[in-house]
């Protein structure tokens, strides 16, 4: 019982103070695996990675790793749920003030200031897995030969999902999972 | 079907799919919830991304929880939530007992090579349908550059700025400077 109770206490915290998604989170991470020895420094830089290649975010795959540890599927179950509920209760608050004062003319200025800076702040994550996803630095540092730059592969894929999509609309959870297969079958 | 499974549903297939930090999500958003289902609108899955931004935890989560919350108060937030976690906690689960070397594997480095880009050309494509309803006039064009090449310039620098403090600045500016018919 007693570790349940930790269990939610540690990752409620770590859900309340996180601001700003992903890696926001690791500072807090690291401070649980210090203090509990629940996961090592390593378990983390491999859920990094795991992040990286599965739907979840990192913060909730990592409450979800160090509950099973812990506590059996009980406890990962309970350790997500953990760090998702703080959030949960501020959206909720934030969500109804904003029904209130929708039309209010400084909640609107506001907004006007804010849609740019949403729109700026989707771009770069765009231009960061741009930067992972279409170019290889490493292999262009190595070779020094600017076509090892560019990863044509990806930008063929690329240039036929934009095709596609424009064609036939596809969804983008087919999109992505077509995506995943050709990743595999031509080794990306 | 009731609502709340209707929720629960919609949101398990988001959350099964939401690889690559929450902004490759909004793709998935705009054309589920807001093309398919009219749930919600462009404006507002903006909004809902920059409030995301300041208040702590996982973007995509907060995300899910206002719309959850628009749709059916307290109920639709948990069924929201429930639906986007219940994937990523059994894959988690999963590679905790069976394959704690998943990342490593050849086929899902592979696989995931695709993805990003995909994720790539979704996330332009949607930048390209926000940007018609977030840059309304040369002031906006301007925060936006302003916002953009800050972010760009900290990347190369050894020194960054939390993203939250660009968003608060940006709804101070809004509302030094901004026009009310907006939103």
């Amino acid at each position: 019982m007693m570790t349940y109770l930790r269990l939610f206490f540690e990752f409620f915290k770590t859900g309340l103070f996180a601001v700003g998604g992903g890696l926001a989170t690791l500072p807090f991470l690291y401070e649980i695996s210090d203090n509990t020895h629940w996961y090592t420094h390593a378990d983390v830089a491999n859920m990094i990675a795991v992040s990286e290649s599965t739907p979840g975010a990192l913060g909730i795959n990592m409450s979800t790793y160090a509950g099973y540890i812990t506590g059996g599927i009980a406890g990962g179950i309970l350790a997500s749920f953990s760090l998702a509920l703080p959030s949960l209760i501020i959206i909720v608050i934030v969500a109804r003030s904003l029904e209130k004062f929708r039309d209010n003319k400084y909640v609107n200025r506001a907004f006007f200031g804010l849609r740019p800076a949403s729109v700026a702040m989707i771009s770069m994550a765009g231009f960061n897995v741009a930067k992972t996803a279409l170019i290889n630095i490493p292999a262009w540092q190595q070779t020094g030969v600017l076509n090892d730059l560019f990863s044509w592969k990806a930008w063929l894929l690329a240039a036929g999902i934009l095709i596609i999509d424009r064609k036939w609309k596809l969804n983008p959870v087919m999109q992505i999972g077509i995506a995943a297969v050709i990743g595999i079958v031509f080794q990306f | 079907m009731t609502r709340l499974t209707e929720i629960y549903l919609a949101f398990l297939k988001i959350g099964s799919v939401a690889f690559g930090g929450g902004y490759a999500l909004l793709p998935i958003l705009q054309q589920d919830l807001e093309e398919k289902r009219h749930w919600t609108t462009t404006e507002e899955l903006m909004d809902y991304f920059a409030i995301g931004q300041c208040t702590p935890g996982v973007i995509a989560l907060n995300v899910s929880t206002f719309i959850g919350h628009k749709l059916a108060g307290i109920p639709g937030v948990l069924a929201a939530t429930a639906g986007f976690l219940t994937v990523p906690i059994i894959l988690i689960l999963l590679i905790a007992a069976f394959l704690t070397n998943f990342a490593e594997l050849t086929i899902v480095q592979h696989a995931f090579g695709g993805i990003r880009v995909c994720v790539c050309v979704l996330i332009i494509n949607a930048v390209l349908r926000l940007w018609k309803k977030a840059i309304v006039n040369p002031l906006a064009l301007g925060l936006y550059i302003a916002i953009f090449g800050i972010m760009l310039l900290t990347s190369v620098l050894p020194f960054s700025v939390p993203t939250f403090v660009l968003v608060i600045a940006a709804a101070v500016f809004g509302l030094l400077f901004g026009r009310e018919d907006a939103a």
